[in-house]
């Protein structure tokens, strides 16, 4: 018998421990590099934003709707119609997107069979795939003359619009990962819940959404994301003039319009451009609070 | 012997999967207040069965069956609201499944889907029912708890407990005892005897010795077909079948 221990053939480092290697070499490299870039992007907007330190006046910027950072005599930079801007269009986005697309996915997820349920499934997937582009461009083009003509004003490009927009662009993702959330949930529960006579929307609203909270929340914050990030859309839909929004029918702009338009005919290292880049710095900040928020709201569930 | 009317009445029941039969013309009775125990290997068609009795056979694409089926009288498909059938009638599936809820909320579900919104009769409820189900002197302090926290037989008794607040005319266990361990079989087991006095109970099982000591008649399933239906002892003196009696004593399966 031979001593097995000793044998150094069995002991030899082979394919498949050398491509272990090679393989957990190359997923540690894409999975560092992601984080490096998201420091790297940090870094940059930072760096450029903070020489704007020197005409920083905290009472001016967030106090003041008057965003002139052009003016010869009086640049100013007051950001506070800009951020009614985005919040305005985003909240309306989110006011339209979030009860369809939950209401989309429980359909898909609980009360569609089959076949139904699976052309739906890829139908809302085409849909989140549109451009942000054409979404701008139907708001510029359809959108626009029919509230001019239903609702009798003079401009159809304004809060209402654009948060119709990016609400129907918001909610084909939403209702993906709301959906994904939904069919988190074991079908035990559901087979149980249905053993004791509940119906379909007993146990959808005692059981399903209960158990998918989290994920349900997370959809709706990346839809929230979503709004506050979105450029394009918003930029051609929200007729971009500088306004404190009254009413749904008053042309806004948004932040993340305003660096689009603007940082190309901006003279890099200007007050202009870091003001963008501070601008850029904020939005930043907001999401980072976005995410952070979600994922102590979602801890804190899990813990209790 | 008084004649009663039978709780339930499967005439030449077939349970398909698509092409796949999983139960051929079975035919018997189960009586009021009896404990009918459902004995034979896997895939014998004793599940597909208790599916049929609550018309859980609609959550499961391409399950079809034919014959009559009837509980308390009344064939299962002539119902128009599903889910007062399934009220009527309790169900314990194999591993305990605890609904995300707390201890408390488990119970009082059903009662809640009834409409009991009072806070003292939903005590009372829940209580009777963990009683019965010989697990309130555990669980009683920690009634807000949640119920996925119980241990695998608390959770089995809560499964009980719940499907028993709904005042079930019949109560359908399938194999209850897979996740449980010995001890609490055996208390499992009491509570049934007592529960006989106020509905029929189905068990499904895999112990041949649990259904020796639980069922008053007993059904032998084998392959998809009801080979027999005898009193228990029968299955195992060799009256019922031979083939009935080669598998309680352990000779296949």
């Amino acid at each position: 018998m031979t001593d097995r221990k000793a044998d150094p053939a069995v002991d030899r480092r082979d394919v498949a421990w050398w491509s272990d290697k090679a393989v957990s070499v190359l997923v540690f490299l894409g999975g560092i590099s992601a984080i490096l870039f998201i420091i790297g992007i940090f870094v940059f907007i930072t760096r450029e934003g903070f020489g704007f330190g020197e005409h920083f006046k905290a009472g001016e910027i967030f106090g003041s709707t008057r965003w002139a950072p052009t003016s010869d005599s009086n640049p100013t930079y007051g950001i506070l119609a800009l951020v009614a801007g985005t919040a305005s269009v985003t909240g309306l986005a989110m006011l339209i997107a979030v009860p369809f697309s939950l209401g989309a996915a429980i359909y898909i997820a609980e009360f569609a069979k089959g076949r139904t349920r699976e052309v739906l499934k890829v139908l809302v997937e085409m849909l989140a795939a549109i451009p942000s582009v054409v979404w701008g461009f139907i708001g510029l083009t359809i959108m626009n003359p029919l509230i001019i003509q239903t609702f009798d004003v003079p401009i159809g490009l304004c809060v209402l619009n654009s948060g119709l927009i990016l609400g129907l662009m918001a909610a084909p993702i939403m209702t993906t990962i709301a959906e994904d959330a939904l069919k988190a949930v074991p079908d035990s529960y559901r087979e149980a819940a249905e053993a004791l006579g509940a119906t379909r929307w007993q146990v959808t609203r005692r059981v399903v959404l209960p158990a998918a909270r989290q994920g349900l929340l997370a959809a709706v914050l990346l839809g929230v994301g979503r709004g506050f990030g979105e450029t394009m859309a918003v930029l051609m839909a929200s007729g971009h003039s500088i306004n404190l929004p009254t009413s749904p029918f008053d042309s806004v702009r948004a932040l993340t319009a305003t660096i689009a338009a603007e940082l190309g005919e901006t003279a890099v290292g200007s007050p202009h451009y870091q003001a963008l880049f501070m601008l850029g710095i904020l939005l930043f900040a907001v999401t980072f609070l976005i995410n952070l928020a979600a994922d102590l709201i979602v801890r804190g569930i899990r813990k209790g | 012997m008084v004649t009663a009317t039978p709780e339930i009445r499967v005439q030449n029941l077939s349970i398909q999967y698509g092409e796949k039969v999983a139960l051929a013309g079975a035919s018997f009775e189960v009586m009021p207040n009896e404990i009918f125990g459902i004995i034979g290997p896997a895939n014998s068609g004793k599940t597909s069965f208790l599916k049929v009795l609550n018309r859980m056979d609609t959550f499961t694409p391409g399950m079809r069956f034919s014959g009559t089926a009837e509980v308390g009288g009344r064939d299962v498909r002539s119902w128009r609201n599903l889910y007062a059938l399934r009220r009527r009638i309790g169900v314990v599936f194999p591993l305990p499944v605890g609904l995300p809820l707390s201890v408390y909320d488990n119970v009082a579900f059903a009662p809640r889907l009834a409409g009991v919104r009072g806070k003292a009769e939903l005590d009372a409820i829940v209580e009777r029912c963990l009683r019965r189900a010989a697990l309130w002197d555990e669980v009683k302090d920690r009634l807000k708890a949640l119920g996925s926290l119980l241990s695998g037989g608390q959770q089995q008794r809560l499964t009980i407990a719940r499907a028993l607040s709904q005042e079930p005319s019949i109560l359908l266990l399938d194999e209850f005892s897979i996740a449980v361990d010995p001890v609490t079989t055996m208390r499992i087991e009491d509570v049934l005897k007592e529960l006989k006095q106020e509905m029929t109970i189905v068990l499904v099982t895999n112990l041949v010795q649990q259904a020796r000591r639980l069922a008053d008649r007993t059904a032998f399933f084998l392959m998809g077909e009801c080979v027999s239906v005898s009193p228990t002892e029968a299955l195992f003196t060799g009256d019922a079948d031979p083939r009935a009696r080669d598998y309680v004593e352990g000779r296949f399966g």
